[in-house]
């Protein structure tokens, strides 16, 4: 499908990018721009245009559960600076969020409430589990630990490590990103829970 | 005044209860032969030997050990600096101690927590709840008796439980082994 973007393109322009800047971002998502043939005329696939678009402003819902959390802050601090990747807006409310970041110790008493939290955020979302514990239980072989968010949520990419480092995190931002790059958004109508993903 | 000199204090005040105070490691600690007494004990602690600060109560569940229970009221007062520790039991049947809410206000999570990870009640207790696991769990898990692993449980929209994978744990560290090696935790079955 093309998607003729003249009137996107200068809002674009306008708000966020010089057009260079533009025309380089769109080019790294399959768009294809000759300035001299076609002008102020951008061709891409609307799939394209809305992944570049989502993928570049994920607002996270900061589940932060246990120690995981402090490197999750530390990411969103002036040294690791999550900004750089469009994902700095914190939400706490999951009505605003569409990247939930699982960060820490899911404890049984906690996990349907992070389950309905979850449930609360618009689609299109996503779901980070952040270090050992959310993604496995960690080392809580525990009576009182969920051994995994994946058991209660779609989980999209995993961090090792305990606690991972905050460049860890970033790495798994933009391999969300470029996850998101090549979901089919405006065709695939599903919902997440149903992308083929793990549930139990 | 030493905290042994105050053990004695206590002793002479409640003469057939209290017994004498035994040192490790510099630590003293009293043992209680009447539960039912526990919070007059204490209250006399706190008002007349200054222990006016609880710092941790817990409790030891003795197996198959009688009297089952035994709970331990850890004392200290900042007017002199002194520690001192309280040891009293009850059986399986009774499983039930006085509150010492009424002495020191914190013992209420204290008890709470007790109540919810060893199913002993203490009387008197203002709101006895659970405190950790949610309200509605069937289980008591620091009980001896209760796995490692834990219990399926379920609670239709409050919370569920499964058991958890040990991979041939539980892992256990062995306290002065030769070497580093040796003290390392490990698969240590119990025969
Ligand atoms: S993975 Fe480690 S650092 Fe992260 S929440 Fe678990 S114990 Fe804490």
């Amino acid at each position: 499908m093309n998607f003729f973007t003249k009137s996107l393109g200068h809002h674009l322009l306008g708000l966020y990018f010089s057009r260079e800047g533009l025309i380089k971002a769109m080019k790294a998502t399959e768009v294809g721009y000759n300035s001299k043939v076609e002008g102020d005329v951008v061709h891409t696939r609307l799939d394209a245009a809305v992944s570049w678009f989502r993928k570049n402003s994920l607002w996270p819902m900061p589940m932060g559960l246990a120690c995981c959390a402090i490197e999750l802050m530390a990411a969103g601090a002036s040294r690791f600076d999550i900004s750089r990747f469009g994902a700095e807006v914190m939400r706490f409310s999951p009505r605003q969020s569409d990247l939930m970041i699982v960060a820490g110790t899911v404890t049984y008493k906690m996990a349907l409430a992070v389950r309905r939290i979850y449930e609360q955020m618009p689609e299109p979302k996503w779901v980070i589990a952040m270090g050992a514990c959310a993604s496995s239980g960690g080392m809580y072989r525990s009576y009182a630990t969920l051994q995994g968010v994946d058991r209660i949520l779609p989980v999209d990419v995993y961090i090792s490590g305990c606690p991972p480092r905050p460049e860890a995190l970033l790495e798994a931002l933009m391999k969300l990103q470029n996850k998101i790059s090549n979901e089919p958004h405006i065709t695939d109508k599903k919902p997440a829970r149903d992308r083929g993903l793990v549930l139990s | 005044m030493t905290a042994k000199q105050l053990a004695k204090k206590l002793q002479r005040q409640f003469k057939e209860i209290v017994s004498d105070a035994m040192e490790f490691r510099g630590e003293l600690t009293v043992e209680i032969s009447d539960a039912s007494q526990i919070a007059e004990v204490c209250r006399y602690a706190k008002e007349e030997l200054g222990f006016d600060y609880l710092v941790d109560l817990c409790t030891i569940d003795n197996d198959d050990e009688t009297p089952r229970w035994t709970a331990v009221y850890h004392l200290y007062g900042y007017g002199h600096l002194r520690h001192l520790r309280l040891k009293t039991s009850v059986s399986e049947e009774e499983s039930e101690f006085p509150t010492v809410t009424t002495v020191w206000r914190t013992a209420d999570w204290h008890e709470r927590e007790a109540f919810d990870m060893m199913g002993i009640r203490f009387a008197g207790h203002p709101d006895l709840r659970r405190i950790l696991m949610w309200e509605g769990y069937p289980y008591y898990p620091l009980r001896k008796d209760f796995p490692l692993a834990g219990k399926p449980s379920e609670m239709p929209d409050v919370a569920f439980s499964d058991p958890i994978p040990l991979e041939g744990g539980p892992f256990v560290t062995l306290a002065g082994g030769e070497d580093a090696a040796a003290r390392e935790p490990r698969v240590r079955t119990p025969e």
